[in-house]
């Protein structure tokens, strides 16, 4: 399977464009099937926007037309609940301390597991295999199991209600996760630039810094991204650690716009709207490198 | 990685007492050192954040730690202000395998109710991602009119953090005000009180993350047919296959490393899925729609904190991943797949 999966690993954007052409046959198709075809992929894309739409077009009612039984697109828009959000809760303050929880995680992760990724696509040595397996198994491991010992370390070290113990908290998923991710963008460098490099003189940190790391950038890049979204929809630590409100990162503070009795739903598609955007489009940026990196890893040992 | 820790002493040995050919172990240092030079942060980073917290979780499993017990010493304030300090009669302490049997046996928690409940969330969800991914792909696999558009607002779902897909969905399926009973009531149906009912509250939880799942299948089956050769495609229509048989027979094996993977990842990710349950149902019904890790978060952390009945939750849904994870690796094997 190894040299199907290459290709689109090598050139995932070029792969994601070209196609092998003229299939025949294929290109025509009879109204009715063209049809059913286009139906389908509509309806299916109406499905696929249709919350986000509705969130959205929420946002700019008042309350009391969200939260009204009748079904209307549009009714009275208004800004107001993105300014009540901005300007009236501690949500600045949460979008910071996301962004501060996720651009930590983000370098550190990509920090620590570039060099891993790196040694474990190039050389074959004792404990390699089974290196690639722990950071398997570790995608396994429920944060459930680590959650505890966690807060429990945290809770000595004084961490608690920090955004630090956050930061340790994520590592957890981002180390093993970035070091596959870039041990597949790796495997698709050809090795034959390594070997030039060393025979030019270059030891293996210099074959690594000097060639292979400005080779890599988008990917790292893309791995960058992909830890740094993570850490910011990340629920559970940030619900188990974090106890004052000016602590709260988006994705536990969020929650406070809908607590059982009086929930203000209006103020939460506002919110809901703002950790969207920017959210979605470093992804949209992300995604097409990123399933041929996470399914390269995947496929190659 | 074993061989990390044993090095430093051949390599501070005197070497050259010894003109035999150097051991092994040296060999192997001279020419790996780099390489476990470059992976060591890593493994100590893995260590300390993975590999440790792992253990104390496993030992935490086998003690009775709640959050009432966790002190070793009860501290008073007298009145003067000085503190007396003494031991806790009641201190946390070794209990063997009390909490396995109590939890396996139903008489703490609802293991099994939330186990079920968990295989039918993760098997709904992976057969719906798998099944409906495939079939975008294959669609979206066609030369065709807009498929660059179809492609972009099939992967939105993707884009949105899952936190706020869980509020989304929510929001949704309001009794009151959703979207989903609005509907439901132009259509002459009668509106549903979606959360009083374990299953249609399941049901609004694995709608949630069904429609969050698919954009991965379908973005890494659509790159998967696109590494499957075209000629394998033009053989099989000169020699008259149909539809059917050039996606059963070329499409589908053509597939199947990726397949493979991300049915695999997909299951892991599902059954340890946590914001959808926790946002969107919240347990509702009293905790009928519970999956494991959601169990085991409310046993941490909520009402009194039992950090030991947490952690033998976290154990026995390592367990089952890991079973699941062997004979799964075994069947693949079994079928000649190297991996």
């Amino acid at each position: 399977m190894t040299q199907l999966t290459t290709p689109a690993a090598a050139t995932p954007a070029a792969a994601a464009h070209t196609r092998s052409p003229g299939r025949p046959g294929r290109t025509r198709r009879s109204p009715a099937k063209s049809l059913l075809l286009h139906g389908t992929l509509i309806l299916a894309s109406l499905i696929a926007i249709g919350p986000i739409a509705w969130v959205l077009l929420s946002s700019f009612k008042p309350g009391y037309a969200v939260q009204s039984s009748d079904l209307t697109l549009v009714k009275e828009p208004t800004l107001a609940n993105y300014s009540y959000v901005l300007f009236d809760t501690n949500f600045p303050k949460w979008l910071l301390n996301s962004v501060i929880v996720a651009a930590f995680t983000m370098l550190i992760g990509i920090f620590l597991s570039a060099t891993t990724g790196y040694a474990v696509s190039r050389f074959n040595f004792p404990g390699r295999r089974s290196l690639m397996l722990v950071f398997l198994v570790t995608q396994m491991f429920p944060a459930a199991i680590l959650i505890v010992p966690i807060y429990t370390i945290m809770a000595r070290l004084g961490l608690i209600n920090t955004l630090p113990a956050l930061i340790i908290a994520y590592l957890t998923i981002a180390v093993p996760f970035c070091a596959w991710m870039l041990k597949g963008y790796f495997d698709s460098i050809p090795t034959s630039l390594d070997e030039a490099a060393a025979l030019d003189g270059c030891g293996p940190f210099a074959i690594f810094w000097k060639v292979v790391l400005p080779l890599a950038r988008p990917a790292i890049a893309v791995t960058a991204f992909y830890t740094f979204l993570t850490a910011w929809g990340e629920v559970m630590y940030a619900s188990a650690f974090i106890q004052t409100d000016n602590k709260f990162t988006l994705a536990y503070g969020l929650q406070q716009f809908v607590p059982q009795f009086n929930p203000q739903w209006e103020y939460l598609t506002a919110a809901a709207v703002l950790v969207t955007v920017p959210a979605g489009l470093v992804f949209m940026f992300a995604q097409r490198h990123l399933v041929s990196g996470l399914t390269a890893g995947g496929t190659k040992g | 990685m074993r061989t990390v820790t044993a090095e430093p002493a051949p390599a501070s040995a005197p070497s050259g007492r010894r003109s035999a050919p150097p051991s092994r172990l040296r060999r192997s240092w001279d020419k790996h050192w780099y390489a476990w030079a470059m992976v060591l942060p890593v493994v100590i980073v893995l260590a300390v954040l993975i590999f440790y917290p792992l253990f104390r979780g496993v030992w935490l499993s086998l003690t009775n730690l709640t959050e009432a017990n966790q002190v070793a010493e009860i501290c008073t304030r007298s009145i003067t202000g000085s503190e007396v300090c003494k031991d806790n009669p009641n201190k946390w302490e070794f209990v063997g395998l009390d909490n396995y049997v109590n939890v396996l046996s139903g008489n703490v928690g609802q293991f099994w109710q939330w186990t079920g409940i968990t295989l039918i969330w993760t098997v709904g969800c992976v057969v719906f991602h798998y099944g409906l991914g495939l079939g975008l792909a294959v669609m979206l696999n066609r030369p065709m009119w807009g498929r660059g558009l179809y492609r972009v607002l099939l992967v939105l779902p993707w884009a949105v953090p899952a936190f706020v897909s869980a509020f989304a969905w929510k929001f949704i399926f309001n009794e009151r005000f959703g979207l989903a009973n609005s509907v439901l009531s132009s259509l002459g149906i009668d509106p549903v009180d979606w959360f009083s009912n374990q299953w249609t509250s399941l049901f609004t939880a694995i709608v949630t993350n069904i429609w969050l799942g698919v954009p991965f299948m379908m973005v890494a089956l659509l790159g998967g047919m696109q590494t499957i050769p075209g000629e394998l495609y033009e053989a099989a229509e000169i020699d008259g296959a149909s539809p059917w048989q050039r996606f059963r027979n070329i499409t589908l094996p053509g597939l199947r490393s990726v397949s493979m993977t991300v049915i695999l990842l997909g299951t892991i990710w599902t059954f340890n899925m946590f914001p959808i349950i926790f946002l969107v149902t919240e347990g509702q019904p009293a905790g009928e729609t519970e999956i494991l890790v959601t169990g085991a978060f409310r046993a941490a952390f909520e009402g009194i904190r039992n950090y030991s009945l947490a952690s033998t939750y976290g154990v026995l849904i390592l367990s089952i991943l890991l079973v699941f994870s062997v004979f799964y690796r075994r069947v693949l094997r079994k079928q000649g797949e190297v991996w």
